[in-house]
């Protein structure tokens, strides 16, 4: 399945300060389904290249980031238990506090 | 220079008088002119009893006055927003919490539209470094609050409306009695404990908060507690690590990009005001100045479980004069110095002076992202930033044991002592203790960083 991942708010100073990622991920067998928890440890394991308690805490997102799926928060869809689709659009952001 | 220092510091007060002086005449016309539209108009009154009212302003059902009408007409000729809207603008009163890179356009554009009522708050004073973003403020007015500044700045625009100042800082004792007054609240403020305690507040109080960040190159902007939607706890109902939270003093900031953020955060203060549009409630705007990109996302609506606006939330007014926003976000609420070192660890900048005119044997480790230390630096001085210390730190050995053989041969017997530098005086202390751990037992930081080297050493020393 294809994604277009995108970190922001400084999120990206993680990943080699590349913002969009379009990634590939297979899964192994067709009958499964591709989670939001199962991304965020593929993230975590193949995007993240430092200080990854900065993107996560426990199994989920540390305090302060926000996650969208298609440009929706993911509260609304079920947050790691929201199912992916091929070609879904997944943006990490770090919310700002500066002035 | 220094024979010219008497008149120079002569010159520096007679123009620091002047501009108090020209910042009190400004005050003073801007009241007049106020009170003799007024004046008018009490005139214009008189001749409608009078009879003459073919020569006199008719009387209008809005309660617009010509000036008013001329002065707006541009916004009463738009459809969508017509006299109905610049009517309920000029009734509304609107808090702009913070006169930097947000507030700065913010509070531009709110005074010239016609709000009725403008209030600042600010505790700072303007500075040259807040320039290049806080278009409010001018040269003029460098080293005076930025409140004084930027009303004197709306009232320049627009002397028709009020302007409340507020020269002091938000706390949880002033809040509530400060935010009552206003129908619409802006934070415009720069921290984390500062962003809970307004919405807080406006939760207690039923303010709608047009709330805007902004940071580097990116910013954030939406519409809380207004309608039903949530507020800053039901999407953020745990504060960051205080690792996330950057200020502009500390990240920098493109001057633009708050001020972009800040025009939407009046944008959306004037759709409020006017009852005019769609506010941006439970939605988000995210900025992203370098590939210039611009995305509006759908966020949750207010949280039934969130401990300030849910449904069994026991907050209120007295919980809030109580609560400890800096102890709940681990973060000041303004930018002060630390202090983590023991006396004998430290040494003032006058102190170092002293070693590097004696040439003692030492090593200057300056603590800086190497991108601060290519800013300016002073001489001689090894860069590891803080972050790399822990890696790098072979590098401090092999300099240290440079300078131990170089003093060998000269017949010298003290060790080099390793003096640690940074901007003000923080990272130098968290570096001093780190090295002290690690058996650098001569480390010290110098106090205050490069700042106090230029206030105290010299001011010829450029800071940033």
């Amino acid at each position: 399945m294809q994604f277009t991942l995108e970190f922001g708010g400084g999120l990206e100073l993680l990943c080699d300060s590349v913002k969009i990622h379009k990634v590939n991920i297979n899964l192994l067998n067709d009958s499964d389904i591709l989670t939001m928890k199962d991304l965020l440890s593929w993230v975590r394991t193949n995007l993240i290249k430092e200080r990854p308690e900065m993107f996560m805490k426990g199994d989920t997102v540390r305090p302060g980031v926000l996650v969208l799926v298609n440009d929706c928060d993911w509260e609304l869809s079920g947050q790691l238990d929201t199912t992916l689709e091929d070609k879904d659009v997944i943006v990490f952001i770090s919310t700002l506090h500066g002035g | 220079m220094m024979s010219n220092g008497g008149d120079s510091s002569e010159i520096v007060r007679e123009l620091e008088e002047l501009k108090l002086k020209k910042a009190e005449i400004e005050h003073r016309i801007s009241t007049l002119e106020a009170k003799l539209q007024d004046t008018a108009t009490v005139e214009r009154y008189d001749a409608v009893s009078n009879g003459d009212s073919y020569l006199t302003a008719p009387e209008l059902e809005h309660g617009l006055s010509p000036d008013q009408i001329y002065r707006y007409s541009r916004q009463l000729l738009l459809p969508s927003f017509a006299v109905e809207g610049q009517s309920n603008l000029l009734k509304s009163s609107v808090l702009v919490i913070g006169a930097g890179g947000l507030g700065s356009p913010a509070l531009l554009y709110l005074a010239a539209c016609g709000v009725g009522r403008l209030g600042i708050i600010d505790h700072d004073v303007v500075e040259l470094n807040n320039m290049h973003r806080q278009i409010i403020h001018t040269e003029a007015f460098i080293g005076h609050p930025k409140v004084k500044s930027a009303a004197a700045a709306c009232r320049s625009i627009n002397s028709t409306i009020k302007v409340d100042e507020y020269v002091e800082a938000l706390r949880t004792s002033n809040a509530l009695e400060i935010l009552s007054q206003y129908d619409i609240i802006v934070d415009a403020t720069d921290n984390p404990p500062s962003r809970y305690m307004i919405s807080d507040c406006c939760v207690l109080l039923g303010k709608p908060l047009v709330s805007g960040a902004a940071l580097g190159m990116e910013g954030q902007l939406t519409v809380y507690n207004h309608n039903g939607g949530p507020c800053y706890r039901c999407l953020f109902p745990t504060p960051p690590p205080t690792s996330a939270c950057q200020r502009c003093s500390d990240s920098g900031v493109l001057g633009v990009v708050p001020g972009v953020i800040g025009c939407l955060q009046a944008l959306e203060t004037i759709k409020l005001a006017s009852m005019v549009g769609e506010p941006l409630s439970e939605r988000m705007l995210l900025f992203d100045a370098l590939s210039a990109r611009m995305r509006i996302v759908k966020i949750r609506g207010r949280s039934s479980q969130c401990t300030v606006c849910g449904d069994n939330s026991s907050f209120n007014k007295k919980t809030f004069k109580d609560f400890d926003y800096e102890d709940f976000t681990q973060f000041p609420l303004f930018a002060g110095p630390l202090n983590l070192l023991p006396a004998e660890s430290r040494i003032s900048s006058k102190e170092f002076k002293e070693i590097f005119q004696k040439k003692e044997q030492h090593i200057l480790l300056d603590v800086r992202p190497s991108h601060h230390f290519k800013i300016v630096s002073l001489p001689d001085s090894l860069n590891i930033p803080l972050a790399n210390l822990e890696a790098r730190l072979n590098e401090l050995t092999s300099a240290l044991k440079e300078k131990e053989d170089g003093h060998v041969n000269t017949g010298s017997c003290t060790n080099p002592s390793v003096y640690v530098v940074c901007r003000r005086g923080n990272d130098s202390q968290r570096a001093v203790q780190y090295l002290r751990e690690s058996g650098f037992d001569s480390a010290k930081d110098i106090i205050g960083g490069l700042e106090a080297w230029a206030a105290n050493v010299n001011p010829n020393f450029p800071t940033y």
